[in-house]
């Protein structure tokens, strides 16, 4: 079964979750509302064998309301196919579910994404920082972090 | 028969001469202190290398038959910095690992270098954001600056022979500040 078949087979079983769907670059790409996000991928797990969890990220849409996008992205071994899941998430809350019950690899990859943009995953009990260290004020990959600002953990040398 | 000394060097015929001139030792040598230890020194590094990135692949390169830094004395690398004289930093430096640079540094002994090998290590490279330190100078004194990204290792040759003229101009103090 190509592809093609499997998101045929797919897009009407999910449209009732799915606000929109495309098909960009060989990828499904399904936009939903975050409150369906457990129910969906629960779907994808269990009924279109989706058994691969690739990543977690967001982006940054400055100006825009709501301000973040966050973008799941699963593989299925069986298919061979790739599918894209995208909500939105507010500037004054950006929190989506956690996906850690459905998927154990999502752990990490959710502190990663709390790192870098600072979405809030409910559900995930352990989100201290991955790649950044303790202390790290703001989130590095938000477009308002200034480029230069650093934040050294070792008081830099005095001019002798 | 006698022989000329001049024309036959290999078998010189010394059943004429004292006990002294047979063994062929040195009876002494007059140097200056900082030179004589200065020229043992620039030919005995222990390289402790602090790899962190891609430039690792032209650290082997040098330290590799080709090039061989064994000719400069700066071969053998020592895998604690307690027993090591140069810290070679081979890589990018982020913020996250400059605790571990600084505490590496502080464990070297007296007389002790730092060569930055390549633009990372020298300035922060290409790197201008929230992760990378902007050159180990930062946080620890550095004697040679190696730029490239990588260095070709002639550069890295060149910075070694730079670091061993150096040493060899270097006061070296080995009882008191004075002496």
């Amino acid at each position: 079964m190509d592809a093609a078949h499997v998101f045929d087979r797919m897009q009407p079983a999910l449209a009732p979750l799915v606000h929109e769907t495309a098909i960009a670059h060989g990828v499904l790409v399904l936009a939903i509302e975050p409150a369906n996000l457990l129910a969906l991928v629960r779907r994808l797990k269990d009924e279109f064998a989706f058994d691969l969890f690739l990543d977690v990220t967001a982006v940054d849409w400055p100006g825009r309301t709501p301000r973040f996008e966050v973008v799941w992205h699963f593989y299925s071994t069986q298919h061979k196919v790739r599918v894209r899941v995208k909500t939105q998430a507010p500037e004054a809350d950006p929190a989506v579910d956690s996906l850690v019950t459905l998927y154990g690899s999502a752990r990490f990859m959710e502190r990663e994404c709390h790192d870098m943009y600072g979405i809030d995953f409910r559900g995930n009990a352990d989100l201290r920082p991955i790649l950044l260290y303790e202390g790290f004020v703001g989130h590095p990959l938000r477009k308002d972090y200034p480029k230069q600002r650093e934040q050294p953990l070792v008081p830099y040398r005095t001019a002798e | 028969m006698k022989m000329d000394r001049r024309t036959i060097p290999i078998a010189p015929d010394k059943s004429g001469a004292s006990a002294r001139e047979r063994s062929g030792a040195f009876e002494f040598i007059s140097t200056k202190k900082d030179e004589l230890i200065g020229w043992a020194r620039k030919f005995s590094l222990f390289p402790y290398p602090f790899v962190t990135a891609c430039c690792a692949m032209e650290f082997m390169a040098v330290s590799g038959t080709p090039y061989d830094t064994d000719r400069f004395g700066a071969a053998l690398p020592r895998f604690s910095p307690r027993q090591s004289d140069l810290l070679m930093v081979v890589g990018t430096i982020t913020h996250k690992q400059a605790p571990i640079l600084l505490k590496v540094w502080e464990q070297m002994c007296e007389p002790k270098w730092v060569l930055a090998f390549g633009a990372c290590a020298t300035s922060g490279g290409f790197y201008q954001n929230y992760a990378a330190l902007p050159g180990i100078d930062r946080i620890i004194p550095v004697d040679v600056y190696v730029p490239g990204c990588p260095p070709r290792p002639e550069m890295v040759i060149d910075g070694i022979m730079q670091l061993q003229d150096k040493i060899a101009r270097q006061r070296h103090p080995i009882l008191t500040k004075d002496f």
